[in-house]
């Protein structure tokens, strides 16, 4: 790893009994994609708005592009960008508004206003719809302008928090697409996410959060090969249920199956599964990302 | 897509001389806009007074003795409430942002995100202007006929005005502390409400002894009674002292909240 841009040690943030930080070390290298992967409530959102000095933690440390977000978050501000859960452009604004509003406030020169604008309106395929009020666009557009507006100050760190959940797939794709070209621009990105397959596609390296604590850190292929490939789960007439690990290769699954046929078992239905971010929790907490992480993520979403 | 076009910019910290201002401007130009965009809003805080002022002309004001013509009466108590409600929508404004996350946005950018609020308070007081000259003009087409002097006006111009900046900065407090916007609209029925226990509507020595009292230290009767004897050019007393007293008070006090509240919502 290169020179970390965004370092943080030992995090600790607490709501009155719950304990939402408990302790988080990160480091991220210049030009690195870090995936920060866990369930709703690990404590994700909690650890950017800490490195974005939104909030103030209870106990540690952070330096975001080599200023300290508690004795200097002018500078960091000045360094990154945060796109959020929520698409945080103004709604009753056009989308070409939105962006030069944004780079105004962004200190752009007032030359390069118009300019950017436009540009990256035309990036981000919004060109069209740049003199409709964002309240007409569609969920991807939103956040596609949300993403756009982030980069207008071509920040050094870009935080992405959650920046596709609640997309459909296609503009999941668009919007992984446009989260390329941006790393291949150079910038450092910090992204949290609950898909492992979105951390699988976009990150470097990727660091699981449960309860506030990292649980594990590696590379996707490290983690796939920690939940082991892809299997094929067989569910039986009997309502008995297996899982035949597979490398998800054409020959393989066809051997898996013409196996199940010679058994002459009576197949219900069949699938293959690639791992899940539920695989990933079974395997290193002995537990699945359980439904109570999610309704408290749910209820305090803010704060997961 | 080009990769030059997303390319991180080398670090710079320097804020230009000004910049707080331009910064200032561009959050002010933002909710101006907005306000352009909910000419409905707009149009509705103006409606519901007027249709309260032909009420109380019309319907209650035959029956109500306030000492001469009741839509000379009437009419400060009707500003006031224009004025209140429109302020009272800053609530919804400021909540509306702390909750669709553009609040957040703002924090983490480089500027003073306070300039936010200021933003909030400078379109409602412009929104104010407008529905103020509104109900005015209607006033003046159902009979109104103030006596006062330019001063005069200038003088409970310059009342309202401090009434919409107080109330505003509120219904600031209020937007920041609310859950939401729908919580935060809950704020402006509770302002309509406020001026009928006043000498907005009614003298107070109509009232039962115990709404007279609460009528007497309510602010608005001191506001209301100003505004009212500097249009109809009747003698102000020591109404005018209490209120800018009073709003003076309720400015300080919601700014400061306001402030304490911002820095605190992380």
């Amino acid at each position: 790893m290169t020179a970390p841009v965004v370092v943080a040690r030992g995090l600790r943030k607490a709501y009155g009994d719950v304990t939402v930080l408990d302790g988080v070390d990160l480091d991220v290298g210049r030009g690195e994609v870090l995936a920060l992967l866990g369930p709703n409530g690990a404590g994700k959102t909690t650890t950017v708005r800490i490195l974005s000095t939104l909030l103030k933690p209870d106990g540690g440390t952070a330096h975001v592009a080599g200023a300290d977000v508690l004795r200097d978050p002018g500078r960091v501000r000045a360094a990154i960008s945060l796109t959020g859960q929520y698409a945080a452009v103004d709604e009753l604004l056009t989308g070409e508004e939105n962006l030069r509003l944004m780079a105004r406030l962004a200190h752009l020169p007032s030359r390069e206003i118009r300019t950017r604008s436009a540009d990256l309106l035309e990036l981000f395929d919004l060109t069209d719809a740049a003199r409709r009020v964002v309240k007409t666009y569609s969920g991807g557009m939103r956040r596609r302008l949300d993403l756009a507006v982030s980069l207008l100050s071509r920040p050094q760190v870009v935080f992405l928090d959650e920046p596709t959940t609640g997309l459909d797939p296609r503009s999941r794709n668009d919007l992984w697409d446009v989260i390329r070209d941006v790393v291949a621009g150079g910038a450092t990105v910090l992204l949290t996410t609950q898909y492992l397959e979105e951390a699988d596609q976009l990150a470097d390296r990727i660091s699981v959060i449960d309860h506030g604590r990292m649980i594990a850190e590696g590379t996707a292929s490290d983690l796939k090969r920690s939940v082991g490939s892809a299997h094929v789960e067989v569910v039986l007439r009997s309502g008995a249920a297996e899982q035949l690990p597979t490398d998800g290769s054409v020959p393989d699954v066809r051997r898996i199956l013409a196996d199940i046929e010679r058994r002459g078992v009576d197949v219900e239905s069949w699938q293959v599964r690639s791992p899940t971010l539920d695989d990933v929790f079974l395997t290193l907490t002995g537990r699945p990302a359980d439904a109570s992480d999610a309704l408290v993520g749910a209820s305090t979403s803010r704060e997961s | 897509m080009t990769a030059t076009a997303l390319a991180p910019a080398p670090l710079t910290t320097r804020v230009p001389r000004g910049q707080v201002t331009r910064d200032t401007n561009a959050l002010i130009w933002r909710c101006v806009r907005r306000s352009t965009r909910q000419v409905d809003s707009v149009f509705i805080s103006v409606l519901l007074p007027v249709m309260l002022l032909l009420m109380f002309v019309y319907v209650f004001g035959g029956a109500i003795d306030s000492g001469g013509d009741y839509v000379d009466f009437v009419v400060p108590g009707i500003i006031l409430l224009t004025a209140g409600y429109a302020a009272a929508n800053t609530a919804v404004e400021v909540a509306t942002d702390t909750t669709n996350g553009i609040m957040d946005r703002f924090r983490s950018m480089p500027i003073r995100a306070t300039g936010v609020l200021t933003g909030h308070v400078v379109a409602s007081m412009i929104r104010n202007a407008v529905s103020t000259a509104l109900v005015i003009g209607v006033a003046f087409l159902v009979g109104f006929s103030p006596h006062a002097s330019a001063l005069e006006w200038l003088g409970a111009l310059g009342m309202i005005a401090l009434f919409v900046l107080a109330l505003t900065w509120v219904g600031v407090a209020i937007g920041l502390v609310a859950s939401g916007p729908e919580a935060a609209s809950g704020f402006t029925f509770v302002i309509l409400f406020v001026p009928y226990l006043s000498s907005a509507f009614v003298p107070i020595d109509t009232m039962p002894s115990v709404l007279s009292t609460i009528a007497e230290y309510n602010p608005i009767t001191p506001v209301t009674d100003t505004v009212r004897g500097l249009l109809l050019g009747m003698p102000v007393g020591s109404a005018a002292w209490q209120a800018i007293v009073w709003l003076g008070a309720i400015f300080v006090v919601a700014r400061v909240a306001s402030g304490v509240l911002f820095r605190r919502a992380a």
